[in-house]
Order: structure tokens, then C-alpha cells, then sequence
């Protein structure tokens, strides 16, 4: 996934939409901010996702960080490669470093997310 | 790891060399299997290591002096305040009649220590402002946790259910845990561009389901955030209860009461603010202060001085949350900080949040340039670096800095929390440091600034283990010595 297509929060998560099927993972920057990563707790298959609610976590050499679903829905996919070698994650985020999928609830909610752009302007923000 | 580092007693031991005296048995030998059942004994010996007395006394000897320690070592561990624990304090809380008394002596003959810790309750309320305390809670973090539980159990027996507790982002982590485990949801106040509570986030999360607004004044980063009477006003209008995260006391003791803010329950960590020690894992004290209207539902005991002049353990408290602690908690810190703050007396108290404070502004100024505080220039008791242009600029991080800090005989600042900062260097170098040193600690930095990146991610290089793997370590840790592996020890 080019990032260009992708929606972004300001907790550093991506979205993908391909109709009601939303792809989320964690931007390239969230990945560098947490330096090492030791291990990421992914949900099971049939969680139900409340926006801005956290639906894993994700430790590092710093620190242990929430996730936090984009959205509402429900989870039908969990990246069992990336539970199981947090690696790939740090290596590629936007393909093999998936980390969900879950079915939108409100597509609404995707609409309000940073594209792109806006996302560039906030992390520059951040690291300022 | 690297030849340096002390072989282990498994790797000393030789067969036999075994120096234990074990006095002959006058109870007849049984068997062991008719002692205990198959299932529970190992199917090999224990390989024990085997050695002189001589070379454990050494082996252990050698181990404590590899360790730093606030009695050999400069130990600005932002946020843990690591003050010199005075020996006079460890002598007094030894002596026989304090060390060897026991909880389930008559009261009449612990009159000594009972007056002691009455007295200390009196202190610690008077030093909050706040009318009652309890010494029971074992640590800071159960403070947190025993001082909620009297808010919910204050609320419930208003018939209010409220479920919320609001926390900053730049809190302690105990502080979510412990409303979490109170059995509230845990709701995070974002900081503002000063690294103070965001008064509108704060507004707009603040309802009638708030019970409780956790602060720390001054905050993790070392900024005391005078908007906290507005705050506590906003959430007394509603019903909500203001509570103190005292982790931070040593900025302010003597100078702000809690109470005066508008705080109606908090907690002290007396290892950090009274001088106890911290090593070995404890034991702690986390005692808590609360106002009048939330007193009746203080853990139990509470001690009390009876009309006839006789103290006593109060265990007639209807509406008490109960023992939070086995017997009165762990009286040996607490004797500790008794004897700290009646050797300091009120003035004393004050000069050490003062000096703690100047000796904060001092170090601060002296590194500002490299290591830039975002902020802001002026700080309470301790401050947050920011390694970000190293990082940036050079591949130097928080991380490096603190391993080539080791290598020039200093103990690590804090590093990567709080988490608002990014490489967050959180320093805090407390009253007890001479200029001299917090300026060989200062030129350290700047040292440490202008070295080859490619040596500093090496370091440390003076210490017995260099730099370990510490993703490896915390994916495969190995637990168990090879040796005792082989014997199946792990079972």
C-alpha cells in the first residue's frame, strides 16, 4: 500500500479501505519513535473496535504503547505473522507489517481521519 | 557480555570443596520418598555450587561494589528522588526497642512505637494540609491505589456512582494502573505546549462521571502547574475529588501544602521525599492524607490517642475499605522518615525543596545549550532533556547517553519517560549534591554531546557486561544457568 492512499490518525495509525473492509496498521513513524521492538499483543477475530479505544499493544526497548482502533467495527483478520515477529512490522509497516483488518462500522469515521498530507503536518508538528 | 565479567558460583564450584557444618541429627533417618510423595522430588540432585565461605563472602563481596548506588554514586533518577539515605536514620530505626517489637504484643507494652507513628500521622497531615492520614498503604503505588478505593468507597456512600478518573499525560504509570484497578476507566488529559494540564481538554472530558482528577504538582516534567486551583474549583463544582500524585513532595515541602491547592486525598512516597532507602525492592510506605469527609473510610487501623492518654490501634471504623496491609504496614521506613523530618524540623523541610530546587535550575542551566528542555528554561525539582537534535543530528540517543554516562561513573538520568518527550533525558539531581559535582556531571554531558557516535554506541566499556542485546533479552530470556538447566531445574 503506498502511504499516499492511506488515512492516518494523530496516534500514528493507518487505515486502507477496500469497501467495508478496513486494512490498519502503524505509520513508519510510529516505528521509528519506538526504536526496538520486542513484542506486539494483536486481538482475536471477532473483537469489537470502538474508535480511539485501544485494541492491542505494542512494546520496545522505551516503552509499552496502546493501540488505538481508528474505528468502529469488528475484527475479521489479524496479521498472525506479525504476532508472532514484530520484526516485520519494523521493516515494512505499510505491507507485510499489517496489522488487522476489521469491517467499518461508520464510514464516516475514515472520511474524518489526516490524509496523507495532513499527517505529514502533524508529525513534523510533533517533532518540533 | 566480555571477560571481565565475575564468573558465577556455578562456574567456581568445585566437587566437595563445600565448607557446611551440619550438627548431628538426634531424630532417627526416614527415607525421603516416605516423606514426601514421587511427584514432588527431583529425579536429579540440585547441582549446589560448592565453595569456601571465604570466596562467597568475596564472589557477593565483589557483586555489591559493581552495583551504583546513591553511597558511592551521583544518581539523578529523575522522578525518584534519590536523596542520601542518612545513617543516623538506619541506627534509630535499629534500635531494640523499635526493630524488636511485635505486632501481636499487648498495645500497653507498644506505647513507644504507637506514640511514634500518632505523631507521624499528625506530620505527614499537617506537612498536606489534609486532616487525616494513614500510614498502612506498602508503597507508593498502593497509596495511589488505597487512597481511590477510599474515594469510591466516599462516593458510594453518597449513593453517586461515578466512573471516570482523569488523568494527565504526563503522569505516572501507577496512576492509570491504579484507577484501573480501583474499578475506574482511566481517562487521559492531554499537556499543552508548556507541558501543563490543557485546560480545555480538560474541560471537555470533565462531567458528572468524574470522581477523580489525579495531578502531580509540580508535574513530570518538572513544572509546577498554577493552574491547579482553577482545576480543583471546576471539579468541587460537580462533586469530583482532586488527588495528588506525591511523588513530587521534595519540590514543595514546607513551602505549598497539598490542601491549600484544593487536594482532598494523597499520597507520600517516604523513600523518595523522606530520605528512606530505596534499595532491594522495598520494603515501601506509601502513606495517604485525605480530608475530613473522606477520613471514615481510611484503611483500618488507625492510631489514636485515647482520652486517658493511652495510644491504641482503632479498628472500630464502620465505613472503612479495610486493611490494605498485613499488621500496620511497614513500620521500619516509616520509623525511617519520622526521624528524617523531626531531624529537619519545619525550616528544614522548606530548605530542602529550596535547594532541591536550585540545585535543579543550576544543572539545567549549565547543559541547556546541548541538551535543549522544551519546557521551558526554569524547573521545580527535576527537568527533561530533550536528545532529540543528537538524535537527529549525530545517531546519538537518550539511550546512548545514558550507557557512556555509566562509563564516566554516574548513574543515568530517567530516560524516554515521560513519554511527551521525545529521547526525554528526565534529570533530577535533589538537595543533597555539591556544585562540584553537579558540574562534573554537567561537563559529562557536554562530553558525552561531542563524542564519535560509533564509540558511544558501544558503551558502556568499563563494566563487567558491555551493552547487552536487550531486544533478545526480552523476547528469549535465559533464566536458568546451563548447569541447573542440565538438572532439570526448571520444573
Amino acid at each position: 500500500m503506498k502511504p499516499t492512499d492511506l488515512r492516518f490518525t494523530r496516534t500514528h495509525e493507518w487505515v486502507y479501505v477496500d469497501g467495508d473492509v478496513a486494512t490498519i496498521g502503524v505509520s513508519r513513524f510510529a516505528v521509528d519513535q519506538l526504536t526496538d521492538l520486542i513484542v506486539i499483543d494483536l486481538p482475536e477475530v471477532g473483537r469489537k473496535l470502538s474508535e480511539g479505544k485501544s485494541f492491542g499493544e505494542i512494546e520496545s526497548v522505551k516503552a509499552v504503547s496502546d493501540l488505538y482502533s481508528p474505528i468502529d467495527g469488528e475484527v475479521i483478520e489479524v496479521n498472525r505473522a506479525v504476532a508472532a515477529d514484530v520484526q516485520i512490522l519494523a521493516q515494512d509497516p505499510y505491507e507485510k507489517g499489517w496489522l488487522i483488518k476489521a469491517k467499518i462500522a461508520d464510514p464516516a469515521q475514515v472520511e474524518k481521519m489526516l490524509d496523507h498530507d495532513a499527517y505529514q503536518k502533524a508529525i513534523a508538528e510533533e517533532s518540533h | 557480555m566480555n571477560d571481565k565479567a565475575p564468573r558465577l558460583l556455578f562456574e567456581k564450584s568445585r566437587p566437595g570443596r563445600g565448607t557446611d557444618v551440619i550438627p548431628r541429627s538426634d531424630v532417627p533417618d526416614r527415607p525421603l520418598d516416605s516423606l514426601l510423595p514421587a511427584s514432588e522430588l527431583a529425579s536429579n540432585l540440585v547441582p549446589l555450587p560448592e565453595l569456601g565461605e571465604l570466596d562467597v563472602v568475596r564472589h557477593y563481596t565483589r557483586l555489591s561494589q559493581l552495583n551504583m548506588a546513591i553511597d558511592s554514586h551521583f544518581y539523578p533518577l529523575g522522578s525518584c528522588t534519590m536523596k542520601y539515605n542518612p545513617k543516623r536514620n538506619e541506627r534509630l530505626a535499629s534500635l531494640p526497642g523499635l526493630a524488636s517489637v511485635h505486632p501481636y504484643q499487648d498495645e500497653s507494652t507498644l506505647q513507644g512505637i504507637l506514640e511514634l507513628l500518632y505523631d507521624l500521622q499528625g506530620i505527614l497531615g499537617e506537612i498536606a494540609g489534609l486532616d487525616a492520614v494513614s500510614l498502612q498503604p506498602a508503597a507508593g503505588a498502593q497509596g495511589e491505589l488505597a487512597a481511590l478505593l477510599t474515594a469510591a468507597a466516599y462516593f458510594r456512600d453518597r449513593g453517586e456512582k461515578r466512573t471516570k478518573v482523569l488523568i494527565p499525560d504526563s503522569a505516572h504509570g501507577t496512576n492509570p494502573a491504579s484507577a484501573h484497578l480501583a474499578g475506574f476507566d482511566a481517562v487521559t488529559i492531554k499537556s499543552d505546549s508548556r507541558g501543563l494540564v490543557d485546560m480545555a481538554d480538560f474541560m471537555s472530558k470533565h462531567d458528572d462521571q468524574t470522581a477523580v482528577f489525579m495531578i502531580t504538582n509540580p508535574n513530570t516534567v518538572g513544572r509546577f502547574d498554577p493552574q491547579v486551583v482553577e482545576i480543583a474549583r471546576a471539579l468541587h463544582d460537580r462533586g469530583s475529588l482532586l488527588y495528588l500524585d506525591g511523588a513530587n513532595m521534595n519540590a514543595i515541602l514546607g513551602v505549598v501544602r497539598p490542601g491549600d491547592m484544593g487536594v482532598d486525598l494523597m499520597h507520600y512516597n517516604p523513600h523518595k521525599t523522606f530520605s528512606g532507602p530505596h534499595g532491594g525492592g522495598g520494603p515501601g510506605a506509601g502513606p495517604i492524607a485525605v480530608r475530613a469527609s473522606l477520613a471514615p473510610y481510611l484503611p483500618a487501623p488507625i492510631v489514636v490517642k485515647r482520652s486517658d492518654g493511652v495510644f491504641a490501634l482503632d479498628y472500630d471504623r464502620p465505613k472503612s475499605i479495610g486493611r490494605t496491609r498485613s499488621f500496620f504496614g511497614n513500620v521500619g521506613v516509616l520509623v525511617r522518615a519520622y526521624c528524617y523530618i523531626r531531624a529537619q524540623g519545619p525550616e528544614g523541610l522548606r530548605r530542602i525543596a529550596e535547594h532541591a530546587v536550585l540545585n535543579a535550575n543550576y544543572l539545567l542551566a549549565l547543559i541547556k545549550e546541548e541538551y535543549p528542555v522544551p519546557f521551558g528554561d526554569r524547573c521545580m525539582h527535576e527537568f527533561v532533556a530533550s536528545a532529540r537534535g543528537l538524535a537527529r543530528d549525530r545517531g546519538i540517543r537518550a539511550f546512548d547517553i545514558a550507557k557512556g554516562l555509566i562509563d564516566r561513573g554516574f548513574h543515568p538520568p530517567t530516560v524516554y519517560f515521560p513519554l511527551i518527550v521525545s529521547e526525554a533525558l528526565m534529570i533530577e539531581p535533589t538537595e543533597c549534591e555539591s556544585r562540584e559535582t553537579l558540574e562534573e556531571f554537567a561537563r559529562a554531558l557536554l562530553e558525552i554531546a561531542a563524542e564519535d557516535p560509533e564509540k558511544l554506541h558501544e558503551a558502556p566499556v568499563t563494566t563487567p557486561v558491555c551493552r547487552p542485546d536487550e531486544v533478545a533479552a526480552a523476547r528469549s530470556p535465559i533464566l536458568i544457568h546451563p548447569e541447573a538447566s542440565r538438572a532439570g531445574i526448571e520444573r
